[in-house]
């Protein structure tokens, strides 16, 4: 029979402790696992992430429902377990008892919080679980004043990723310098005005006398009298070990619930792992040492022998755009020498400690690329003494000149620590490449390395191209273009998430590498910025291809072609008649009737452009857009007023459509299709939107294909109103808009997407659907103009003519 | 040494852009970078003839509209994997003013 092991928490420590068993010995446990939070386990350190938008809740489960049911896990999720009966062994929820014949406790931490009046209050949250990470989301979006206690790492990284969704925050500090514990004076200086930068208001030196409210928090009031308005508190001061069902069990307690070297409590038949326990007289805080702890307790549960013996850990601070490093001790003593270096201007830092030649602390703030190295140094006690003078300058100045990343990673040895969360060494990933790990994911998977804060993603990367040569291609659907390796939906998230304005505060806070970016980044960024901030960011022509900055299609000779807009394909006697004369007049060598239903007129001069848009607009004509990545046609056929299988006014449909669409930037081009009845002569069903009419109403479908691939719309949605559908569709480009990558054609963004997501969002979800229109609307606003009479302005004109004629000059 | 002509004003260029010159020679592309250089190239890609001067510039490079070529200001020089030149010509910039190598206007009169 198996043994029946129950674990209490489904946190970071016993998900590891369950791999690690699983992993060993599939069939010895039968394991029912409780967690207090209505979920199983996932990564705590990205809550952060989470909540500044950079990644998703699903993004960062590490264990999902088919894991769990893959190993006959019985799941209490949501359940507290509130007794343990060590007489009896069992313990007790309260839906009932469980028999154990071994328990693990891993019930982590609790926040602490601080006994001041008002803390009861609703809106006061810790920062501990995803349901506080979404009460700060929800503070954020709706632009809220929130207040954050405590300036440590978990209120900075609360208070960062607030600010980056919009809310107005303030950390009050009792200390002099933000992360005292990690950080320096001037260390913590340089952080403070980072964040200051961020419109964070830091107050350092501020106790909390009191939180003030009436029903829900109002106000946060300090000793020295100062008064912050809050509409959210976060209180981030610390964690206390969860200990109450130990203590109340009788187990031994502390600080924490004590362990062995074992992980074993006071009872021989229970255990207990993670920030709850206590071994040595030490807690802890970080998961690098519980993930030991997961280990060495596998072991135990297993019957062999082991030893915990906790490791020094490194810090580092998960706010992007601050790069702080610390690890060891850096206090000031007699015994001590200090090697600092400063460079304000680019706002670094580096300190280390030495004592007796050997590095004991190491603070770096800005550029924390040398960390690990230096971290290495310190582990090991290498005697520095030979390397002093030029010690801070790392690791590139030891070998005389510098070196690339790659040999600094190919001349790493084998036991260099790569991923400071899960303990992985260099060898390891080696073993695992050479074993056939050749992607990052499987490399993730055998080793953990990078599976957990992922700040050493890059690391691993080189320690695999450093192994498998020219064989290893890194990862490559990463970065959006050569200047940076940030995919396309991160840098989309990040803009929004970090408030970026312009393609420079882009490239600069993303760490762009080249200079100004490049020919494909270049206008994916200046569509991200317009589409995110319709209002606040001006569209830079600059970073437009030739065509969306000229307002027509270059031809292959440099001339260029001009289509005016036929709103929904009809036109009058009188345009025809401004477009023959514009020909005429201005020598057009073809005119051609398009596939849209309008009228093409190639190989005109680019200095011809503007006269030529101002005749046409004198005749009500504007730009057809046959140029942009935005609406270019709504192609109709004739409909219930003349044709007799019409059921609809497909025609007055589409022109109403165009006029509502036209003039938006959208990813790729759109083009719409309206039929009147199923024999569908508008073609509407390979467009990127289609409406057949039908006698009862509309048939909406989207995300067809006629070009390189073909393919056939998909329904989105009937209805028997004009209005209705106008909805929808409008909503349905707004969504494109914000979420495709740029370049995606709809129907790609609709593959990686999934039709059900689009219909969730744009059909049934009537609240969204309403803003959805609300914010394309905001966009338009700005848009929906014609482009042409911008520039056909008398003093614009100039500009597209030559600068100097200088044949003219030579003649005279 | 080299002679300068007056071609136009600085602020006539804009930033990240370009404008043409005609020339004897042919058309020549003035750009202008996001630190105000200015660099004179002429303004057809080797590769199929596509106007430089309508191309996205980005730092001192500059990409072809046509089949995204891209060159070195500098130089002229194609970049990456393929290969080719464009003429370049000497260009500058003196109290808001841009000036061009003086020897594209003289060389016809010359004649
Ligand atoms: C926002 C944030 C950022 C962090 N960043 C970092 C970082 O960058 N680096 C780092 O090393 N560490 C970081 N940490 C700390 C790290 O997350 C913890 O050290 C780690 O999660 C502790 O693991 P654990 O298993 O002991 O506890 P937890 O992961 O907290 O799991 C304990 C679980 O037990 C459940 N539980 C408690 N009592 C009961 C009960 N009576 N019955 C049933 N279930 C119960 C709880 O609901 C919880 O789900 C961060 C923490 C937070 C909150
Ligand atoms: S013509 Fe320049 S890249 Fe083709």
């Amino acid at each position: 029979m198996k043994e029946k092991l129950v674990v209490i928490g489904a946190g970071m420590a016993s998900g590891r402790l369950l791999e690690h068993l699983f992993e060993i010995a599939p069939d010895r446990f039968e394991v029912t696992l409780f967690n207090a939070e209505p979920r199983g386990n996932y990564n705590r350190l990205m809550l952060s992430p989470v909540l500044s938008g950079e990644k998703t809740y699903e993004q960062i489960v590490t264990h999902d429902d088919d894991w769990y049911a893959a190993h006959a896990v019985d799941c209490r999720f949501g359940e507290s377990i509130v007794k343990i009966d060590r007489s009896n062994r069992i313990v007790f929820s309260n839906h009932g008892g469980v028999p154990y014949n071994k328990l693990v406790i891993a019930t982590g931490s609790a926040p602490f919080i601080i006994p001041v009046a008002g803390k009861e209050l609703p809106g006061v949250v810790t920062y501990r679980d995803l349901e506080d990470t979404n009460a700060m989301i929800e503070a954020g979006v709706a632009g809220q004043n929130a207040v954050v206690i405590g300036g440590g790492l978990l209120g900075l990284e609360a208070a960062a990723g607030m600010a980056a969704r919009g809310a107005k925050v303030t950390v009050i500090h009792l200390m002099g310098h933000l992360m005292e514990r990690q950080l320096d004076p001037s260390a913590g200086y340089l952080l403070q005005r980072d964040l200051e930068k961020r419109g964070i208001t830091v107050h350092c030196k501020g106790a909390t006398k009191a939180i003030l409210g009436k029903e829900r928090v109002e106000a946060v009031l300090l000793d020295d009298g100062t008064i912050y308005p809050a509409d959210l508190v976060c209180m981030a001061v610390g964690i206390r070990p969860e200990t109450r069902i130990a203590t109340d069990a009788r187990l031994e307690v502390n600080r924490g619930i004590v362990v062995d070297d074992a992980m074993r409590t006071s009872d021989p038949n229970i255990f207990s792992l993670g920030e709850c326990v206590e071994h040595d007289s030490q807690l802890f805080g970080l998961v690098a040492p519980l993930y030991d702890q997961a280990k060495i307790l596998a072991k135990t549960l297993l019957g062999e022998e082991a030893v915990f013996r906790p490791v020094q850990t490194a810090t580092k601070l998960k706010v992007t755009g601050c790069d702080l490093f610390s690890a060891g001790d850096f206090a000031d003593a007699p015994d001590r020498e200090d090697i600092v270096f400063r460079d304000p201007g680019r706002g670094q830092y580096k300190r280390i400690v030495l004592k007796d030649d050997r590095i004991i602390g190491v603070v770096m703030y800005g550029d924390t690329a040398d960390g690990n190295w230096f971290y290495g140094l310190m582990k090991d006690q290498t005697d520095v003494s030979e390397m002093r003078d030029t010690l801070i300058f790392g690791p590139a100045f030891q070998g005389g000149q510098k070196l690339d990343p790659m040999a600094a990673v190919a001349a790493l040895p084998p036991e260099a620590e790569i991923c400071g969360c899960n303990g992985v060494c260099k060898g390891k990933i080696v073993d695992a490449v050479l074993g056939g790990a050749t992607t990052l994911d499987l490399v993730r998977a055998q080793t953990k390395a990078s599976s957990s804060c992922g700040t050493c993603t890059g690391l691993v990367e080189q320690v695999m191209k450093a192994t498998l040569g020219d064989g290893f291609v890194m990862a490559k659907p990463q970065g959006m273009c050569k200047c940076t390796d940030h995919s396309h939906e991160d840098v989309r998230r990040l803009i929004k998430a970090m408030g970026l304005k312009s393609i420079p505060a882009v490239q600069q806070e993303l760490g762009w590498t080249s200079v100004g970016g490049c020919y494909s980044c270049r206008p994916a960024l200046n569509y991200y910025l317009l589409a995110e901030w319709p209002l606040e960011y001006k569209d830079d022509r600059q970073s437009r291809f030739v065509n969306e900055r000229n307002h027509a299609n270059i031809q292959k000779d440099g001339t260029y072609s001009v289509v005016p807009r036929m709103w929904g394909g009809v036109t009058t006697p009188a345009e025809l008649r401004a477009i023959a004369d514009a020909a005429e007049k201005y020598n057009v060598p073809m005119v051609k009737v398009t596939g849209g239903q309008r009228i093409d007129l190639l190989g005109v001069r680019k200095e011809d452009l503007p006269q030529m848009w101002a005749d046409l607009n004198e005749a009500g004509l504007v730009s057809g857009h046959a140029y942009s990545k935005g609406l270019r046609t709504v192609k109709t056929c004739v409909g219930a007023q003349f044709c007799r299988f019409g059921t609809q006014d497909s025609t007055g449909l589409g022109i109403r459509l165009e006029k509502l669409l036209w003039g938006s930037w959208t990813p790729h081009k759109v083009k719409l299709g309206i039929s009147g009845c199923p024999r569908n002569c508008a073609e509407a069903t390979c467009k990127d939107v289609g409406v057949i009419c039908v006698d009862s109403g509309y048939q909406i479908s989207v995300a067809g294909a006629a070009g390189m691939e073909l393919k056939e719309t998909e329904h989105l949605a009937s209805t028997a109103s004009e209005d209705e559908a106008v909805e929808i569709i409008t909503a349905f480009v707004q969504l494109y808009r914000e979420h495709a990558r740029y370049l995606d054609r709809p129907y790609k963004w609709v593959a990686k997407a999934g039709l059900d997501w689009v219909k969730a969002q744009v059909v049934d979800d009537l609240e969204n659907r309403k803003a959805l229109v609300e914010r394309f609307e905001i966009s338009q606003s700005v848009y929906r103009t014609d482009p042409w009479a911008e520039h056909a302005a008398p003093d614009e004109r100039a500009k597209w003519a030559p600068l100097a004629d200088l044949t003219l000059e030579a003649a005279e | 040494m080299t002679l300068f002509i007056d071609i136009g004003a600085l602020e006539d260029i804009p930033v990240q852009g370009a404008r043409v010159v005609k020339t004897v020679e042919g058309c020549v592309a003035i750009f202008r970078t996001s630190d105000d250089r200015i660099f004179a190239l002429e303004d057809r890609c080797p590769h199929k003839g596509g106007p430089l001067s309508e191309g996205i510039v980005h730092g001192d490079r500059v990409t072809c509209p046509l089949h995204n070529w891209v060159f070195d200001m500098n130089s002229g020089e194609a970049q990456g994997a393929d290969k080719g030149m464009v003429r370049t010509f000497a260009a500058k910039v003196e109290a808001g003013r841009v000036f061009l190598d003086a020897a594209l206007l003289k060389r016809r009169s010359a004649a």
